[in-house]
């Protein structure tokens, strides 16, 4: 919309052009957050560890790795950082590159600063997969009870999910045959109650029906109390029984993260949409006759965005947190793959002999987490559009 | 007022009974059965794993299992399966111990974030508030068991005192100063790692009220009218931005079981969450179960009661 007012020719009447420069968002955003010193530092090791997650995923990984992590030279155990490689003893394609151990060597002659590299990638998915399955979840639960809330669940909807739910379920234990009876029974109400009945006023055509449209609970008071039940859950102590009785897998650690987090991101997309569907610019919309999907997803969620891209941040951070705690129990990403968190808890064994294996992925994760506090504290008070005009 | 207690109360017997399922659920269809646990035990025959299965119900369907574990778990009957003991007396015993740790930490907290987070916002901008703030970050940032190892090494190294453990093995005939000061020193390093988070959070939190606070029309008209600002400061605005915080008296009381699983195993300190733990690697479920319960209740009852002080210090708000 925006660029084609522009595409027209400037009327001659230069009062209609505008009259001061007119300044992007992105611009606006900038000019606020680059007054914020340690955001800006923190965008910039933000930045640096992607590069260096990618990276290192290039160098570390395929046939012939560049640097290669899990090369064990026993001979070679315990440098010190920035020690040449004892040359005689070692075969030529045991020598690090560029000819020295940049960070040491561990208890089994790995190269550190490798598997540093590695780990980082690794935090990198932790984080990222973890939050992307809790915004999803947020923003798809805090929309729908935001923008839906206060229709009711009929009884019509709780019989036809109750048979789906209990196919699904008895297809995931073990009888065939009762769980195509129950998805077959569930498809069949479904299209009985709504198949037919689009326009129609629900079920009162039918005696004896009216009693299907009997109005249970919000959606709105459903999701809520959803959010309450996850919330009293003790979140390590979850994360740490799921993970410890699951095989052990980095998937499976970025899935039980995510699953135990999106409660927060749900609670702030639906105050936002809650707010947002009583403004005027959306029932302009509606009375345009916009349908609800592009209404929500065109309209509403650029305006709900921010605070939900803050908690974003902040929740990588704590992901990675949450990844290095699982790793130093003994429960993290399982050995082949280097993560901080391991480096650092196995190290820990030999702080006194060779601290460099706790002082690097520690200061490491220390410097990468603060990184992304501070640049999501500065997100937030750039998107805060009481600050932008200022 | 007694209608929204009895909506209350309802509504959270409802989340509690699906906690209780949930919670259940989770750990009865991960893969693996507690009877398996030790198959290469020679004294573990399948004669052993079938009765080891009727006794505690294994055999029985799940919704079986699920009433008779909380049937036993409120008639106070629930039994560890690792040693046969009453759960809620292990549970007891272990509470007994992280107990200090909490009452310190939680005072440590609450008596530090509260002049650092008002002086931050009164010295807006100042060095001391720019200091803090990072300090704040630093400390939410820092990986727990990283800051631990710092500050054993540098208590250890410098002091001269040990630190880990609850006491000092085999101090049995020692001074009573002696004793006391020991455990003192025991308990410190702990329970300032447990607060670190919680000073951070609350000092920002009680700065960013302040300020909020602050930018309020009746301040700046007790300002106008010439008070000096420490009246300002302390009488008009500390009280208004002390609200919220009433409130968060309900939310320290889950903090009383969860407990820090990894600060407890870096000290070897005999607490809930190191029980809690060593449950988990056991799978001994009956305990797992009954703490995740126990800490579910807590929650609600903290919810409960910081929603009730809020209705009592607020005028404003009738729920």
């Amino acid at each position: 919309m925006q660029t084609r007012h522009q595409v027209q020719p400037a009327p001659e009447n230069s009062l209609e052009r505008p009259l001061a420069p007119r300044r992007s968002l992105w611009q606006q955003f900038w000019t606020i957050f680059k007054q914020n010193r340690m955001a800006v530092i923190g965008m910039v090791f933000f930045l640096l560890f992607f590069a260096a997650a990618v990276v290192g995923l290039l160098l570390t990984s395929g046939n012939k790795p560049v640097l290669n992590p899990s090369l064990i030279r026993l001979q070679e155990k315990l440098r010190p950082p920035l020690s040449k490689p004892n040359l005689e003893s070692l075969q030529p394609d045991e020598v690090p590159a560029f000819g020295v151990y940049l960070l040491g060597t561990d208890e089994l002659g790995r190269d550190v600063f490798a598997r540093m590299l590695q780990g980082a990638w690794v935090s990198l998915t932790v984080g990222f997969v973890a939050v992307g399955i809790s915004v999803v979840i947020g923003i798809f639960l805090g929309g729908i009870a935001g923008y839906f809330g206060q229709n009711h669940v009929r009884l019509d909807h709780v019989i036809v999910a109750g048979m789906l739910l209990a196919g699904a379920v008895l297809l995931a234990i073990k009888p065939i045959w009762g769980s195509v009876l129950f998805c077959l029974g569930g498809i069949l109400t479904l299209w009985l109650f709504f198949g037919r009945s689009r326009t129609g006023q629900g079920h009162q055509s039918v005696p004896g029906m009216g009693l299907l449209n009997f109005k249970t609970l919000t959606i709105d008071t459903l999701i809520m109390r959803l959010v309450d039940i996850m919330l009293c859950f003790p979140t390590f102590f979850l994360i740490l029984t799921v993970v410890a009785l699951l095989p052990a897998s980095i998937y499976n650690i970025m899935i039980v993260i995510g699953l135990t987090s999106w409660m927060g991101t749900t609670r702030f997309v639906r105050a936002e949409f809650l707010a947002l569907r009583e403004q005027d610019f959306v029932a302009a919309v509606r009375a345009l006759g916009v349908g609800n999907l592009r209404i929500i997803f065109r309209h509403m969620m650029p305006n709900a965005v921010a605070p939900v891209l803050v908690s974003a941040t902040l929740g990588i951070a704590s992901a990675i947190l949450t990844e290095a705690g699982l790793s130093f129990l003994g429960f993290g990403v399982p050995p082949p793959n280097a993560t901080w968190g391991n480096i650092l808890s196995d190290g820990q064994n030999f702080i006194f002999d060779a601290p460099w294996l706790t002082f690097i992925p520690g200061i490491t994760i220390l410097v990468v987490v603060l990184a992304f506090n501070l640049f999501g504290e500065g997100l937030r008070d750039a998107l805060n559009p009481r600050l932008r005009e200022r | 007022m007694i209608s929204f207690i009895g909506r209350s109360v309802i509504q959270k017997i409802v989340t509690l009974f699906f906690v209780s399922v949930v919670s259940f659920l989770i750990i009865h269809l991960a893969p693996g059965e507690p009877s398996q646990v030790d198959p290469m035990n020679p004294k573990f025959t399948p004669e052993m794993v079938e009765r080891f299965r009727q006794q505690f119900h294994l055999d029985k369907p799940l919704y079986g299992q699920y009433l008779l574990f909380y049937k036993d778990l409120f008639t106070g009957k629930t039994v560890s399966w690792k040693d046969n003991q009453s759960v809620l007396k292990k549970i007891w015993d272990r509470f007994l111990n992280s107990l200090p740790l909490f009452v310190v930490g939680t005072l440590l907290t609450w008596t530090l974030s509260f002049p650092v987070g008002i002086r931050a916002a009164i010295r807006r901008g100042s060095l001391f508030d720019q200091g803090s703030t990072f300090v704040a970050y630093f400390l939410i940032s820092i990986p727990g068991f990283f800051f631990a190892y710092l500050l054993i090494i540098l208590v250890v190294m410098h002091f001269q005192v040990p630190v880990i453990g609850m006491q000092t093995f085999g101090m049995g005939d020692s001074s009573p100063v002696h004793m006391i000061m020991d455990r003192i020193w025991h308990l410190l390093l702990p329970s300032i790692l447990g607060a670190t988070g919680g000073i951070a959070v609350l000092s920002r939190y009680v700065r960013s009220q302040m300020l909020e606070v602050g930018g309020q029309d009746y301040i700046r008209t007790a300002r106008a009218k010439g008070l000096p600002p420490d009246e300002v400061n302390y009488h008009h605005a500390l009280r208004n931005a002390l609200l919220p915080f009433v409130t968060m008296f309900g939310l320290i009381l889950p903090g009383l079981i969860g407990g820090s699983v990894i600060i407890e195993s870096i000290f070897s300190w005999p607490g809930m969450g190191r029980m809690a733990y060593e449950a988990i690697l056991a799978r001994d479920y009956p305990v797992i179960l009954t703490v995740n319960f126990i800490s579910a209740v807590l929650v609600l009852i903290g919810t409960f009661i910081s929603d009730l002080l809020y209705m009592v210090v607020d005028p404003r708000i009738r729920l």
